[in-house]
């Protein structure tokens, strides 16, 4: 990816930065912390009234005021009940905001991710580029909820019960306080190692999932070797590297756990000892110190889970910054009735016409070119092949004509001399889109049904207006054959056809598409000879009358051509019919020569 | 429903009853420790409340109090204190233990079904599915391990408390049997009717997951054709599904978890309404009274854990059904009692009327198919897309078992050769080749002995010499997950010399060299070939260059082996022969 790589910024500027993004979530927010702080006043309730109840019921000086008692009790019940709500309202709130956020937030990474060159070029990326807008966004919203709601409660908590505590007594305040201090800075080293043995705990799940896939996937290997027992073992010592990984984690968590416990033992009898002698000082009544044992149990809580969310916050930030760095990332193709409307150029009707114009294109900054200064102008309707090595640089032809990328120099024009010629980078997306089909080597199909992956070249097309596309192209009896016709599904990825099949179907969504400059990556792979011949005719059909760039992998295709350009090493090196370029000496009469040897049955020749 | 929901609650016992049977030390002591922290803090409240009724009290009432009283308070509190430490320890990490023991256990009882399962039982299964049951379906079988013996506790917490509460006041004793079945009614019905949002909240995950897969992989297609639009509002309307169900999900939990904390409070409140007036009526006093409240502001959490167990058994059942029927399957390969025939050289290899069919396919992908390779010679099986080449190479190496007649390794039936006999005389290569995440070296010897100069002579046959070289530690560089760091070609020159390594006596290649050079391919089979005793090598050929170098060649249509001979003699002789490798050796030229 050209974004930002190794971004080192703060957990703060990454939350401030993804803020931005999401101003729905930050619209909600001051009323949901409202909320949190009348959620937890109603948390000290109980410790007031058992306060309350023993100094002005049981204690009083006159006597137990029952009705006063009843009185008391009632309200605070009431408060209970209404704190209830509010934490209720607070939930819903939170969650619908965060729900919303990050629902507008996947939507737009995803949209942003088919923007991004990365997509098409990496292929090996695409999972992660999956769960930039799955995974990662899951555990932001776990993160929000969970975090979130844990996180805004025990803030809450910890200032309601403070300041409860300092109207009652500041002296015993200010020894709870004490108690508790150096718990936050035990919480802040047990939080670091957390983070750790979780990290430790992360790298065995990989360890372990590898080596399960050795067991599933490399099972034809494992059994043609003999070596169950070895591939055993190593998945035993895996699965135990995890198994310790997580008990040591478990470790830390519980000591996390019981230090929380620890301290609030340690400040209750404090608080007692203390409390006692204050009031013997006539400082404090019983009500109140006994108030304050209840007030020390709203502590623990707070303390120990703000331990489990910083460990959490730390993978949910992380996640949130790489989903961040995909919609920050600038798409390096950008479609000019966004990015600059006034300088759109309409293309001219009619077939179009490719022209290059000293191109060079390089794959990454100071890699070799891919095309080096390349010339050179295809006139409408004129079917052309394009052959070379692997690497030679002819499928960056077919991705510079669709604009799939930019050459770093030169321009590509589409039009005609009749018409004009337009600068590439000046045409809509939808217009282009409209008028360049690319039929890619492997016609991806989407799991529904054929009639539908057809339809996604021209959308609202009827079953019937299909079915005649694939009789234009030869294809009738073929979709006659299919168990459903032209409603067959066609499974995941295609995979009820074959590879061929699939081509078939590709050819017909790009016919109905009707473009008016065709770029064909022609498949490789070795379809049956009745396929391959239907493939020929269907596509024969398709390119009749339009212009067409052949990427060639097979010379038969340059055969059938009105030109054939040969690529080597970023230059166009030849360029003429097939029958002009196989009598003159160069690289084309020698990948033709070796092409009819193997098609004769000799063996290449050795060395 | 209500039926459904008790076989639900039924199967949850039984599949606690089996966590607990497989660890019963671990459950044991981590009872034991939640049993302690229940006691504790029960005990815990019984101080704070005995503290009141003998120290706070007297002290304020009479203006005076004694150290040692003050001691004794405060040493009660810390010693208790201490005691639910060791219990809240021995909770966390014997029942830390206990889940992960559960899942290593079965992780690797799954796993070890997978080495020992033959290959057909893996054909039927598709790998994601195997790779979840390994993996999460497993830690979802196990996950409530983990908070039951605190739940556990829990109830042991709730018995010493009613007793307690009807020992002190059976007035107050009222209040917490009101409150505790309540509680535990709540999570109950929480726990029924969180688990199909949960389920369907887990579905739209899955399924938005899909759609960007998909979506993604279709990346060149939805581009060129302009449908980045069309594929946002696909994805968005399921993300848009998913988050209203998620914020279906939070209603609930967000409902849930005021109410619990609500129950509680209510119940500590109803204590001292009560309770005050039992304390004016003389028939209790302050002391019960705080203790009581002082348990109730405890109670809160554990009685939740009981709740998580719950809410978490339905996903545990449904793991657990996944993982079943890997650990019910059978149908381990048989081994015979008979050594490979020893001899140097080549093996003789029999195909005898071997058919075999895929489960669930109604065709046989191989009917009747005979032929002999004679030791020693290079025979290459050629036939269209389906006609069942790569199973028939699968049968000379064994990796599945003809439905009908049989395969002779030098006159010896297959089955009847002992665990490890065939694999020390045959090499298998497949399509794509697998390299386990090792280094170079272990991916070529897999373990057996041999030494860095074999290693390396085989490395330079397939042609993997120079860039293992140039690799940065040379035979020691880890190859990563699969041989991630390596190209396809790499891995498949090192997956040859895997083989090359062995001087196996029967060579068997799938397809095995399509992304490697012709003139390697040659010099891999002259190095096998050449020698005094020569390999005997079957290979599954698309390449006109692969055919070339094989003595003969089977020509197999509809699982047939319909003809054999030369390749000059098939081309001749057989049309669809000619054909197909006309078809291919267009498509090769590699332009």
């Amino acid at each position: 990816m050209t974004g930002p790589a190794q971004r080192t910024e703060g957990a703060m500027a990454t939350l401030r930065r993804g803020l931005r993004m999401m101003p729905e979530f930050r619209r909600g927010l001051p009323v949901t912390f409202a909320l949190a702080l009348v959620a937890t006043a109603g948390r000290v309730v109980v410790p007031v009234a058992v306060q309350q109840v023993i100094d002005r019921g049981l204690a009083a000086p006159d006597g137990a005021d029952l009705g006063l008692v009843t009185w008391l009790i009632a309200g605070c019940a009431v408060v209970v009940v209404l704190t209830a709500v509010a934490v209720y309202r607070m939930n819903v709130r939170l969650f619908r905001t965060t729900e919303t956020a990050l629902a507008n937030l996947r939507a737009r990474a995803f949209r942003h991710v088919h923007d991004l060159s990365v997509l098409h070029q990496q292929g090996e990326r695409r999972g992660s580029l999956v769960s930039r807008v799955t995974s990662d966004v899951d555990q932001l919203s776990v993160f929000m909820q969970w975090g979130g709601v844990l996180g805004l409660v025990s803030v809450g908590q910890l200032l309601v019960a403070t300041v409860v505590m300092f109207v009652y007594s500041w002296q015993l305040t200010l020894l709870v306080l004490v108690c508790f201090v150096p718990l936050v800075f035990a919480v802040r080293w047990f939080a670091q190692r957390l983070v750790r043995v979780y990290g430790v705990v992360r790298e065995r799940v990989g360890d372990v999932l590898a080596a399960v896939a050795e067991s599933v996937v490399g099972a034809p290997t494992v059994r043609a070797y003999g070596v169950r027992g070895r591939t055993a073992a190593r998945l035993d010592a895996a699965i135990d590297r995890h198994y310790r990984a997580q008990v040591e984690a478990q470790k830390v968590t519980a000591a996390v756990f019981v230090s929380g416990e620890f301290v609030a033992a340690l400040a209750n009898a404090a608080v007692v000892v203390v409390g006692v002698l204050l009031g013997l000082a006539g400082d404090i009544s019983a009500g109140t110190l006994v108030a304050f044992l209840f007030l020390v149990t709203l502590f623990v809580a707070p303390v120990q889970t703000a331990s489990e969310v910083l460990n959490e916050a730390q993978n949910a930030v992380a996640g949130f910054r790489r989903v961040l760095d995909v919609v920050d990332t600038e798409p390096d193709v950008r479609d000019p009735a966004v990015a600059a409307p006034d300088r759109v150029r309409a293309l001219p009707g009619g077939p179009l016409g490719v022209r290059f114009d000293a191109v060079t294109f390089r794959y990454a900054p100071g890699a070799r070119a891919a095309l080096d200064g390349v010339d050179l102008t295809i006139a409408p309707r004129t079917r052309v092949a394009i052959v070379g090595e692997t690497g030679s640089g002819k499928t960056t032809f077919a991705k510079l004509v669709t604009r799939l990328m930019d050459p770093v120099a030169g321009r590509v024009l589409l039009g005609s001399d009749a018409g004009g010629w337009v600068p590439l980078a000046d045409v809509a997306f939808a217009s282009l889109r409209a008028r360049v089909v690319m039929v890619p080597q492997d016609g991806f199909l989407f799991d529904a049904t054929v009639a539908e992956n057809v339809r996604y070249g021209r959308p609202g097309m009827t079953d019937a207006d299909v079915v005649a596309a694939f009789d234009d192209l030869g294809l009738g009896g073929w979709l006659a054959g299919l168990p459903d016709g032209v409603t067959t599904a066609v499974g995941q990825r295609g995979e009820s056809l074959s590879a061929g099949e699939r081509q078939l179907v590709a050819v017909a969504r790009a016919y109905v598409a009707d473009p008016d400059l065709l770029v064909l990556d022609e498949a490789t792979s070795a379809v049956d000879p009745a396929t391959e011949q239907r493939l020929t005719r269907a596509l024969d059909t398709l390119t009749a009358g339009r212009t067409t760039l052949t990427i060639a992998h097979r010379l038969s295709t340059a055969e059938r051509a009105d030109e054939v350009l040969v690529v080597d090493a970023g230059h166009v090196v030849q360029r003429g019919t097939h029958a002009e370029l196989v009598d003159a000496e160069g690289p084309y009469a020698r990948l033709h020569a070796s092409w009819r040897r193997s098609s004769a049955g000799e063996p290449e020749p050795v060395g | 429903m209500s039926r459904r929901r008790d076989a639900v609650v039924r199967r949850g016992l039984r599949h606690i009853g089996r966590a607990v049977r497989e660890q019963p030390r671990m459950f044991s002591l981590a009872l034991l420790a939640s049993s302690l922290y229940g006691a504790m803090t029960v005990a815990s409240a019984y101080v704070i409340g005995e503290i009141t009724d003998r120290v706070l009290l007297p002290a304020f009432d009479e203006g005076a109090t004694t150290a040692t009283a003050l001691t004794l308070a405060a040493v009660a509190i810390l010693g208790v204190a201490l005691l639910k430490i060791v219990g809240i320890l021995g909770r966390r990490l014997f029942a830390g233990v206990m889940s992960y023991r559960l899942q290593a256990e079965y992780r690797r009882r799954v796993t070890g079904q997978y080495l020992r399962l033959p290959l057909s039982w893996h054909q039927r299964h598709p790998t994601g599915q195997l790779l979840s049951n390994a993996n999460s379906d497993v830690e979802s079988a196990w996950f409530f391990v983990a908070p039951l013996p605190f739940a556990c506790g829990a109830l042991v917490m709730i018995a010493i408390t009613s007793v307690a509460l009807v020992l002190t006041d059976p007035l107050l004793a009222v209040v917490g049997l009101v409150v505790f079945p309540l509680v535990f009614a709540a999570n109950i019905v929480y726990s029924q009717v969180m688990s199909p949002r949960m389920q369907r909240a887990q579905q739209l995950r899955a399924e938005v997951s899909e759609i960007a897969h998909e979506s993604f992989d279709a990346a060149l297609v939805v581009k060129t054709l302009g449908r980045e639009d069309t594929e946002t509002e696909r994805f968005t309307a399921r993300a848009e599904e998913l988050r209203d169900g998620l914020i279906a999900v939070g209603r609930v939990r967000g409902l849930f978890d005021p109410l619990m904390e609500a129950l509680p409070n209510l119940g500590t409140l109803a204590v001292l309404l009560i309770g005050a007036n039992r304390v004016a009526d003389g028939a209790a006093d302050a002391g019960d009274l705080v203790s009581i409240a002082y348990l109730f502001t405890l109670l809160a959490l554990p009685i939740r854990a009981i709740g998580w167990v719950l809410a978490d058994l339905p996903r545990a059942l449904a793991g657990f059904d996944r993982v079943t029927p890997v650990l019910e399957a059978t149908g381990e390969t048989p081994y015979g009692p008979d050594a490979a025939t020893a001899a140097a050289g080549g093996a003789g290899i029999g195909v005898r009327d071997v058919g075999f069919t895929f489960d669930g396919v109604s065709r046989p992908t191989l009917r009747e198919v005979t032929f002999d390779v004679a030791a020693g010679s290079t025979v290459a099986v050629v036939g269209p897309t389906g006609s069942g080449k790569s199973t028939l190479a699968g049968l000379l190496v064994r990796l599945v078992d003809p439905a009908g007649g049989g395969v002779l390794l030098d006159g010896v039936d297959l089955r009847r050769l002992r665990e490890g006999e065939l694999s020390a005389s045959a090499a298998f290569v497949a399509q794509s080749a697998f390299l386990f995440d090792d280094t170079v070296r272990g991916n070529v010897t897999l373990g057996a002995p041999f030494s860095d100069d074999d290693v390396m002579a085989a490395l330079r046959v397939a042609a993997a010499d120079e860039f293992v070289t140039a690799l940065p530690e040379g035979l020691d560089t880890r190859v990563g997950e699969r041989g991630a760091s390596l190209s396809g070609g790499q891995r498949q020159r090192l997956a040859l010399a895997r083989a090359v390594v062995r001087r196996p006596r029967l060579l068997v290649l799938d397809d095995a060299t399509s992304a490697v050079d012709p003139a390697v391919e040659a010099r891999i089979l002259d190095a096998l070939r050449g020698s005094e005793t020569p390999t005997t090598v079957v290979v599954v050929a698309y390449r006109q260059a692969t055919i070339a170098l094989a003595d003969e060649v089977v020509w197999l249509a509809d699982g047939r082996a319909v003809a054999r001979g030369t390749h000059a003699e098939l081309i001749d002789r057989v049309p669809g022969y000619a054909a197909l490798v006309r078809a291919y050796s267009q498509a090769e030229v590699a332009a």
